[in-house]
């Protein structure tokens, strides 16, 4: 029998083939974020930001559409993918093959890390090449932070799909989840950091994945690894995982 | 011949619902055991506790000497599922779903066989989200034999098949006996069951109402035979040399016996010498789905009497 690691590397591949052929989930969650980092930097391209020293918009911007392309490939895709698959009877198939279910989920997962390394490194080169953002200084710093965030993300991507009922709610519910932590983090430009909102957001990961890549990548930072914001991060990704291993489906909802 | 599956006071309710009631039976190696039922009989239920997806509330199972409870990966290796809802993996091909699976099993059937053996060669190269409805029943099929399984399960493998279709998943099932594989099939069709399995177990309301092979299902060989024949004109019950009803619906007489070669000979050999001829004479024994119609007619009679002292 082939051994088990081995075949997590051919469903990878296959999870690969499928989501290239599939329009929505490519379109979604790898078109999107460069399509939007395209747009934002075209407009504020030449832009200072004077809070955080004065460097320029692209400079915060890029670190953050980083955290939020490897967000949307770990996060909303998996939970959407999965909801799919569970209501569309797929995963229950699976669970009556003598596929391993972590062997399974471990090719999904692999999937979406692929799909984010590469989405980084297009987003970092686009930076780098057409706006002079500066190379990350520690890139020790930089794959750790991306690595942690993207583990708590598909953690709390798992975790989310328990709560959806079915697979026509999941774009929704998973949207109205991520996309109001994504502007009040800062996401799309930078929320000044005694703000109410910046207090709320300081609860969730999503904020402390920007902060965290974008040290990676400041030129002015004293420090490129913020422990605080891998320590959160780490947090909500146990919680999400014990609450995935405890309540996860593999059959369809009943109607 | 070793037991492939030992089921042994089989019970299993939902919330509101008590949907199988203590059944019990035994499968043997290499045969093929089909469970016959209306909807919501509770054919699914037995069939999912015995592929390790639901758990039994009482009772003892063991398929191929293991507890499917347990969920183990050495029992799944040796199992093929078909399930009552297709699925699909819309944007992988049909060649491709397969070639994935065979990686998953010890000891793979070859894919183009497969492909072979449930007639989807022109699909091969189709992405599942293209297929029509009975093509993706036969890709399901497929699916479920791909890991060259000792006993597979068949939960309605021809729901949605065309005539031609369902014969040809026939001769698939009958060759999967001849290669000595067990098969336990549910099905609605009474000629399926029929034609495909060596024993037959009616279920209705989450119990067998009756249980044996094909032909003696519900004593059906032992069943009167019905002589049916217009009556000549001039000619009155009486006058028949054996006794006979009406059946005014038909506008015929019948002829109700256990013994049809004696009863038939007498009365042609009347008719024969009185030179009467016997329009639309025919012989016939009360076909599978008649036992089977009035097996699960009576059953669901009583489940539904009972129901009614419940509530008073
Ligand atoms: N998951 C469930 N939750 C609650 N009740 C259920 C569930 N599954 C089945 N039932 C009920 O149990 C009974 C038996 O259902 P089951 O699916 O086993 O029947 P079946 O013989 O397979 O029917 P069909 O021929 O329609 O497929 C039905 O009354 C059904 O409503
Ligand atoms: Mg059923």
């Amino acid at each position: 029998m082939t051994n088990d690691l081995e075949l997590l590397g051919r469903q990878v591949g296959w999870e690969q083939r499928s989501y290239w052929r599939n329009p929505a989930a490519a379109g979604f969650s790898f078109v999107f974020p460069i399509l939007i980092m395209v747009i934002f930097a075209t407009t504020n391209g030449n832009g200072k930001i004077a809070e955080l020293g004065n460097i320029s918009y692209t400079q915060y911007y890029i670190p953050a559409i980083v955290a939020f392309g490897i967000m949307g490939v770990t996060f909303t895709n998996l939970a959407i993918t999965v909801t799919f698959k569970r209501e569309a009877g797929t995963l229950k198939r699976v669970r009556g093959a003598p596929l391993p279910a972590w062997i399974y989920l471990g090719g999904l997962i692999g999937n979406s890390v692929v799909v984010g390394i590469l989405l980084t490194a297009i987003v970092i080169a686009f930076g780098v090449i057409a706006y002079g953002v500066s190379i990350p200084g520690n890139i020790a710093a930089l794959i750790v932070t991306l690595a942690i965030g993207a583990a708590c993300f598909c953690a709390m991507g798992l975790a989310v799909t328990t709560v959806v009922p079915n697979a026509d709610a999941a774009p929704a519910i998973v949207n109205l989840l991520f996309f109001p932590l994504l502007f009040i983090s800062g996401t799309f430009f930078p929320i000044s950091k005694g703000s109410v909102l910046t207090k709320i957001a300081g609860v969730f990961p999503v904020r402390h994945f920007i902060t965290g890549t974008f040290a990676a990548f400041d030129p002015h930072a004293r420090s490129s690894m913020r422990g605080g914001d891998l320590l959160v991060m780490v947090a909500w990704g146990a919680v999400a995982l014990l609450v995935a291993s405890r309540r996860f489906r593999w059959e369809p909802s009943t109607k | 011949m070793g037991v492939a599956v030992a089921v042994d006071g089989l019970q299993k309710s939902y919330d509101t619902v008590e949907a199988v009631k203590g059944v019990s039976f035994s499968i043997e190696e290499g045969e093929v055991f089909a469970l016959l039922g209306p909807n919501g009989a509770g054919k699914t239920s037995i069939v999912e506790i015995l592929e390790g997806y639901r758990k039994r509330s009482a009772g003892t199972v063991e398929v191929l000497g293991m507890d499917p409870e347990k969920g183990s990966r050495r029992l799944k290796e040796r199992i093929g599922i078909v399930l009552q809802e297709s699925t699909t993996e819309p944007y992988l091909t049909v060649e491709e779903v397969l070639r994935q699976r065979t990686f998953w099993y010890p000891r793979p059937s070859n894919v183009d066989d497969v492909i072979g053996l449930v007639g989807l060669e022109e699909k091969r190269r189709a992405r599942l989200r293209t297929l029509s409805g009975g093509q993706q029943r036969r890709l399901d099929l497929a699916l479920g034999l791909i890991g060259n399984p000792d006993l597979i399960f068949l939960d309605e493998p021809t729901t949605g098949f065309d005539p031609s279709a369902r014969r040809a998943s026939w001769v698939i099932i009958r060759n999967l006996c001849s290669l000595g594989k067990t098969v336990l099939l549910t099905t609605h069709y009474m000629d399926e069951a029929q034609h495909l399995a060596n024993r037959v177990a009616v279920i209705a309301g989450g119990v067998f109402v009756a249980e044996g092979t094909p032909d003696s299902l519900g004593g059906r060989n032992q069943a009167a035979a019905n002589i049916r024949f217009s009556l000549p004109e001039g000619i009155t019950l009486q006058d028949l040399p054996v006794p006979a009803r009406p059946d005014k619906v038909a506008g015929e007489v019948v002829i109700d016996t256990q013994e049809p070669t004696a009863a038939l000979a007498r009365l042609t050999g009347w008719a024969v010498e009185r030179h009467l001829e016997l329009a639309g004479l025919t012989v016939t024994r009360p076909s599978l789905e008649d036992v089977y119609l009035e097996l699960a007619g009576d059953a669901a009679e009583r489940a539904s009497q009972n129901a009614m002292k419940a509530t008073t």
